[in-house]
């Protein structure tokens, strides 16, 4: 099995793809009471010119949020929640899964493959061309990656919906890699926990990504009769055909804060109804209070939320105050 | 007072000019016009608005099939339940929150056999289309669908679903109910209950609101139907950024009955009559009754132990098979 590579360093936070992607972020504001704005218009460009290979392109970050600047090393000590608002910002899969099991170790599935454009689909670009860039820019295989390891002590298998390859949009290719996760856990008797981060449904593939709606729900049903817990994190944004499926069955319901967790996104809504929408509308805690959501927890909180929550939904562990010292090795 | 649609002008011309000799007709009780035999006139422009229409209906683009899907003078879901069943004895509410008009059902007899049938409908005139919210149902319409597939479970009966909607209510009541929970419980209980549950995509079927109630054993598709994961126009909105490509987006989605069965996601075309369903309701209604029939005897005849497992695995193989 492949061990995880490095952890990726250079993230573009301003992801600006165009699949049903959700427009609700705060724009980048040119602030003017910002007094670090010198720094981003005239040092960094004198910096980078004389420095350019010693100062990546990425030393800085601004909070989508409150549009404070950081530096992008810190941040990502800080799980990429910004310091100044608590804002959590995008995170990639593999970020994701370092965050969660203990010590970040993960040992990564392999993961079957589907037909890779079954619609032989073409808008402005092939489909196939969009895979292999994505492919190339995420060096992952589709928008899916599951992992096992060991959280608070405990086994479970980890999926994490990328959503830096094509808006974590669902297809074919999800659907068989939802699967193999729901297979892995029935396997090693482990829970499933997955972090839901999803444009909807992969329009390139037509009806075949509808399809994933049932198939994914077929893998939640095995893992019920397995008796194994099926925990679902969900991240900015999860909308559309993910959200009607496998990311609002699950036993339990974690939101990060303030993400955008939706069927129809807010600009659909907004142009079918032509009404303003509430504020906070279609947020984590919107859903907590509507009832969708049973916590919301920052990513600080997360795994020890989570190994509590297997420890007490997992028969084998939940028995005894399992910890890492204890626990059964594999 | 027939709706033509643009593709059918050419018939729409002859069909007026028919209706124009009829009333000639009329009023010389045919006793002929400038040596012109009214009757045979008739015929022949009959006869040649068929031969067009039969010919526009043979090489349909997908997405004028769209247009025909959503023509309002198709049957709609009540105009089947109640030319096919009888005793249908409507069902109301989620038990939670209200009755959504977008999605109905009931109980039934098809055949003389009790069904529980349910299908989305999208209304007929302002008036109904405004009840039943254009076919475009809200959380407690696919919770309904819910408890009826539960209730058809205990008691034995087949489900028989009907599925015409643009998709689900895209607004804030729905939202804030959670749309999302109910359109994926609804999924998961198609899966689950251990009754034959066949669907017929009758007009459009879009989307999650479609899926919610036809993940079944059999998915059966009239001729000119759809299914679409979004609507041709959207796609173009959003995949080419241009309102005019909707041609070419109905074209990529492969959103045709056609299309569907080659990819192997649906199982059965019901040929409608020349010119579409809405054309000859009566005999459209027809044939998917005896399409429906014969899907329900085939699956009845799957022993119950293995049913459940063999709806899963029609899925569980569609995406390996779509390439």
């Amino acid at each position: 099995m492949p061990r995880c590579p490095p952890p990726a360093e250079a993230h573009s936070f301003w992801w600006t793809g165009r699949h049903g992607t959700p427009t609700d972020d705060a724009p980048l504001l040119e602030s003017k009471q910002n007094t670090m704005s010198w720094l981003t218009k005239h040092v960094r460009p004198k910096l980078r010119s004389l420095l350019q290979r010693d100062v990546p392109d990425n030393l800085w970050t601004n909070c989508e949020s409150c549009s404070q600047m950081m530096l992008t090393k810190e941040l990502t000590r800080k799980k990429k929640v910004c310091p100044h608002c608590g804002h959590h910002m995008r995170a990639s899969a593999h970020e994701r899964m370092q965050w969660t099991f203990d010590d970040g170790q993960y040992t990564t599935i392999e993961l079957p493959t589907a037909p890779a454009d079954p619609l032989h689909f073409r808008d402005s670009k092939r489909y196939t061309d969009r895979l292999k860039a994505a492919r190339s820019k995420s060096s992952l295989d589709d928008s899916l990656l599951v992992a096992h390891g060991r959280i608070g002590g405990q086994n479970a298998v980890v999926a994490v919906m990328a959503f830096e390859f094509m808006a974590g949009t669902m297809g074919g290719a999800l659907g068989e890699a939802f699967l193999a996760a729901c297979q892995e856990a029935i396997r090693q008797k482990a829970p499933l926990v997955i972090f839901t981060a999803s444009g909807g449904a992969r329009m390139q593939e037509g009806v075949v990504s509808l399809m994933q709606m049932p198939r994914t729900t077929i893998g939640v049903e095995m893992l019920r009769e397995a008796g194994l817990p099926y925990l679902v994190v969900l991240t900015n944004p999860t909308t559309g055909g993910v959200s009607a499926s496998f990311a609002m069955l699950g036993d339990i319901h974690i939101a990060e804060p303030n993400a955008l967790i939706a069927f129809a996104g807010p600009r659909v809504i907004r142009d079918t109804v032509r009404e303003e929408l509430p504020e906070g509308f279609q947020r984590s805690e919107y859903l907590k209070e509507h009832g969708m959501v049973d916590l919301i927890a920052t990513r600080d909180e997360l795994p020890s939320l989570l190994g509590r929550l297997i420890g007490m939904l997992t028969p084998a562990a939940g028995n005894k105050d399992a910890t890492p010292e204890e626990s059964p090795a594999s | 007072m027939r709706q033509f649609l643009d593709f059918e002008k050419s018939v729409a011309e002859l069909e007026t000019k028919i209706g124009e000799l009829r009333q000639v007709g009329r009023q010389d009780n045919g006793a002929g016009l400038d040596g012109l035999n009214i009757d045979d006139e008739m015929a022949r422009l009959a006869e040649k608005a068929d031969k067009q229409l039969r010919s526009l209906y043979s090489k349909l683009t997908p997405l004028q099939k769209v247009q025909v899907a959503r023509h309002a003078q198709r049957p709609h879901a009540l105009d089947y339940i109640e030319s096919l069943m009888t005793d249908y004895t409507p069902l109301a509410g989620d038990r939670v929150f209200g009755d959504d008009q977008a999605l109905i059902g009931g109980l039934a007899r098809f055949r003389g056999q009790p069904v529980m049938v349910i299908g989305t409908e999208r209304g007929s005139d302002t008036e109904s289309r405004l009840r039943h919210n254009f076919g475009m149902a809200r959380p407690e319409g696919y919770r309904k669908a819910q408890r009826l597939m539960r209730m058809a479970e205990r008691f034995g009966l087949p489900i028989l679903t009907f599925v015409d909607t643009a998709g689900a209510w895209p607004g804030i009541d729905a939202e804030a109910r959670g749309q999302a929970e109910a359109i994926a419980r609804a999924i998961d209980t198609c899966l689950q209950v251990k009754v034959p549950l066949i669907a017929t995509v009758i007009g459009e079927g879009g989307s999650g609101g479609a899926i919610a109630i036809a993940a079944g054993d059999r998915v059966l598709m009239l001729e000119h139907a759809i299914y679409s994961v979004i609507s041709p126009e959207a796609a173009a909105s959003i995949l080419w950024r241009d309102p005019k490509m909707s041609p070419t987006a109905a074209e990529s989605l492969k959103l045709t009955a056609q299309d569907l069965k080659k990819l192997g996601l649906i199982d059965h075309i019901i040929d409608e009559p020349v010119g579409g369903a809405q054309r000859m309701p009566a005999e459209a209604i027809n044939r998917v009754g005896e399409a429906i029939a014969a899907e329900l005897a085939t699956v009845q005849a799957i022993p119950k132990e293995s049913l459940l497992s063999r709806r899963r695995e029609r899925y569980l193989e569609m995406t390996r098979a779509a390439s």
